[in-house]
């Protein structure tokens, strides 16, 4: 069946920059995020091409310690508070989360659309920082060094202050559009998995979003007016910054991956056409994840001089949190067992999903294991981990979620072998890139060096390959993806066949969404009873 | 589908009635006083921390606070939340000029709140019973008393920071009773508010007894 793009849509319903520098519709908000956002990812994937080039030879290729230093800071910050907070929620959860509930907007548009521009401030200030002396403490600005560096710490403290708000407002904003402005008939049981991940986010990030502003602040403080409470010479203690900055930091690991598990459920269900397995388990899994996020702290601590007694239940806590994960990893294969399963390009990133989250999730209970940690603490052990599950599960998800919604989005396909191919090699050089850092790690390769033992020039070199291979795959998606929007084959309302209800209405959907009220006909994954109209190809039988 | 409805002025168009924007509204509010109290309680784990390591010098420290002046201000704070409550009662009931009234007393309380404020920060100003690098004081016994008044500064600062927030919205809403956008059947912004005020007084009361009433 041929599709048509239809006449009025909300991309062209009005026109002219201003349309959309005051637009209060929630998809358009969604695509101001994507610009933005996307443009961070690009940055700090520079620095982190510069990192792996430096690292390709244990003597100064292109910078020394210092600028080094700066180097991996940069790509850190950029990566968490500009890039990957921000990431899913922002931009899919902006554009789907209100489609996906049946209601016309999110429930305080001008605070959507006020949480983009205090982005951006934000991402000026980060900018600022970078033009003026850039900084070199590391993502985690740890006390005492971050009171002492010469770096522009206060412009980067404020850009992270700044950008906590707009993750705050987001926050709210989701938490009330779901109770509040649901479909008739759409109960909480009805929701997509999506929905529930959005959901248990947002409560993370009105929950400990402001407990990171009042940590910056108070470093602020500390360097400008010297108040003198992380400095142990004046009866401070450096270690309470640490628990401060967990106290919100863990947690916001969850912030960056739970919306990715809901992309998941939605594309495991999608392409397997079958009913999603376990739904209440998915979905309180996520509450499950936000909760237990709030007890595990201290395992970023085990060798900061926190109490031993203190360490041992980190320790012991963090091992549960590892449940809920579990959890959704197993149902999400069984809804794939004895599924018809497509293999499109969406399904192939979440499949990468499972490979790559499951790896990072197991090495992140190894690194809760109090006596291992010890040794493995700071060093590529950890650095790997990390990327497992940020890159290997947040990043899979976001790839995976805007190949799927790309064709609701813009309303016209992208091309399937470009996006196979690059799949492929994102995965491939993924790994890579990250395996060898767990090997390097247990052989006491300590992180945030710019040099290193000649024994390591190997392991290194082959890393360095695979950042390449990745470098060139997102170039590879940012061209055809583009290219998509403007030459694309018009994909139809529904070209996955998929039953949420954001496939009801027409792509690029209408500025209002939908025709009137729309009213709930059936669940989010009915598999078994319903047949999806609009079909491109037939649908095939379970 | 849609069913023929009213649609007031003040309903926006992506709420199907003004029952859910009013509940919406609400929902939202009670969420930004939960961020509110998380960011006051960074500091207030602070104050129990190092209270806890210091338990003798902060108890020297805050015999140096002006406890009538901060009763006082306790008892403004407790008045103007009831004069706020009575500007919400007064819209409901439709008495327009009588919510101009006790807005306007609203703030005129915590305008003295504020003056009292001031009065108490520049004696302490001027003594150098000041946070961090800035003490100079002498005459209190124990290590590191410049902590107490880190603490006492941050949090009663953020506090008043909190206080000239309302002074602002409250006009506002002032402003706007006079122009009569507010009536029986709507007056969220002032019901919202009420909130944010009650939340703010609520704070100082708890910044009272850990200040000024060390035991
Ligand atoms: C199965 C659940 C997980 C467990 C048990 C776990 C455990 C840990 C532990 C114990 C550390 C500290 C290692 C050290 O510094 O010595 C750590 C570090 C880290 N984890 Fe995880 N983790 C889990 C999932 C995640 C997820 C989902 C993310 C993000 C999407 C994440 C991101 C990080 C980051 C960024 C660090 C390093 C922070 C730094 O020092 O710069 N973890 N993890
Ligand atoms: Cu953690």
């Amino acid at each position: 069946m041929e599709h048509t793009i239809p006449e009025k849509h909300y991309l062209n319903e009005a026109t002219g920059w201003k349309s959309w520098l005051m637009t209060l519709d929630h998809k358009r908000i969604g695509i101001l995020y994507m610009i933005m956002v996307m443009f961070s990812f690009f940055l700090g994937g520079v620095f982190a091409l510069l990192i792996r080039w430096e690292l390709l030879s244990p003597d100064k290729i292109l910078m020394g310690p210092e600028m080094y230093n700066q180097a991996f800071s940069l790509h850190g910050i950029i990566m968490i508070f500009l890039f990957i907070i921000p990431s899913i929620p922002a931009i899919l959860g902006n554009f789907v989360m209100p489609l996906m509930i049946g209601a016309k907007d999110v429930a305080f548009p001008r605070l959507n659309l006020a949480s983009w521009y205090i982005y951006v401030i934000g991402f000026c200030f980060a900018v600022y920082a970078l033009f003026t002396g850039g900084i070199d403490t590391g993502w985690t600005f740890y006390t005492p060094y971050s009171s002492e560096s010469t770096t522009a710490v206060i412009p980067i403290l404020t850009a992270a202050f700044v950008l906590g708000f707009s993750s705050i407002f987001t926050g709210l904003n989701f938490i009330v559009t779901i109770h509040r402005l649901r479909a008739p008939g759409m109960t909480w049981f009805q929701l997509p998995l999506f929905v529930w991940a959005i959901y248990a986010t947002a409560l993370i990030q009105v929950l400990a979003t402001p407990v990171l502003g009042i940590t910056l602040a108070l470093l602020m403080l500390e360097r400008v007016v010297g108040i003198g409470i992380f400095d142990p010479a004046m009866g401070g203690d450096p270690v309470l910054f640490q628990h401060f900055f967990w106290f919100y930091s863990h947690p916001a690991v969850y912030i960056m991956i739970l919306p990715g598990m809901g992309i998941i459920s939605e594309l495991i269900a999608t392409f397997s056409h079958r009913r999603i397995f376990g739904y209440k388990f998915i979905a309180f899994s996520s509450l499950g994840i936000a909760f237990t996020g709030f007890l595990v702290w201290g395992h970023h601590m085990f060798v900061s001089g926190q109490s031993d007694l203190a360490a041992v239940i980190f320790s012991f806590l963090t091992f549960f949190v590892g449940i809920p994960s579990g959890i959704k990893i197993l149902n999400w294969i069984a809804t794939m067992y004895k599924g018809s399963i497509s293999l499109d390009t969406p399904m192939l990133w979440a499949l990468s999903f499972l490979i790559l989250f499951s790896i990072g999730g197991f090495t992140g209970i190894v690194l809760g294991t109090l006596s291992i940690d010890v040794h493995l603490h700071d060093t590529y052990f950890v650095v790997s981990h990390f990327h497992y599950v940020m890159v290997g599960g947040t990043v899979m998800a976001i790839f995976g979620g805007l190949h799927y919604w790309w064709p609701k989005i813009w309303g016209r396909m992208y091309n399937e072998t470009l996006a196979r191919i690059a799949v492929v090699m994102i995965f491939v050089g993924f790994n890579i890139t990250f395996f060898v850092q767990f090997i390097m790690g247990t052989q006491g390769m300590p992180r945030r060096y710019a040099t290193y033992l000649p024994q390591f020039q190997g392991m290194h070199g082959f890393s360095s390959i695979g950042a390449l291979i990745m470098g060139v795959g997102f170039l590879l998606i940012a061209i055809y993806l583009i290219y998509a929007i403007f030459k694309g084959k018009p994909a139809g309302p529904n070209p996955w066949r998929a039953l949420t209800m954001e496939w009801e209405t027409p792509s690029p959907p209408t500025a209002g969404n939908f025709e009137g009220q729309p009213i709930l006909e059936h669940g989010p994954y009915d598999y078994d009873k319903v047949i999806p109209e609009n079909a491109l190809k037939p649908y095939k039988t379970i | 589908m849609s069913q023929i409805t009213e649609h007031p002025a003040h309903l926006q168009h992506h709420f199907t009635d003004v029952h859910q924007q009013a509940e919406s509204a609400k929902l939202g509010m009670w969420i930004f006083l939960l961020t509110e109290v998380l960011l006051f309680g960074g500091l207030f784990c602070f104050y129990a921390i190092y209270r806890s390591w210091n338990p003798d010098m902060f108890h020297n420290a805050h015999a140096f606070l002006n406890v009538w002046m901060g009763a006082t201000n306790t008892v403004v704070l407790i008045v103007s939340s009831l004069t706020m409550a009575l500007a919400i009662r007064s819209m409901q009931l439709g008495k327009r000029k009588l919510t101009m009234w006790f807005l306007a007393g609203t703030v005129l309380l915590a305008c003295v709140f504020m003056v009292i404020k001031y009065f108490e920060y520049s004696h302490k100003i001027h003594l150098g019973q000041l946070p961090g690098k800035w003490y100079f004081f002498e005459g209190i016994a124990g290590t590191n008393p410049h902590i107490f008044f880190s603490a006492y500064f941050l949090m009663t600062g953020l506090h008043g920071f909190h206080v000239l927030g309302g002074i602002g919205v409250i006009t506002w809403l002032f402003i706007k009773t006079a122009r009569g956008s507010f009536s029986p059947e709507y007056y969220t912004p002032i019901e919202m508010t009420g909130l944010y005020w009650h939340l703010v007084d609520l704070i100082w009361i708890f910044l009272f007894p850990l200040f000024y009433l060390i035991g």
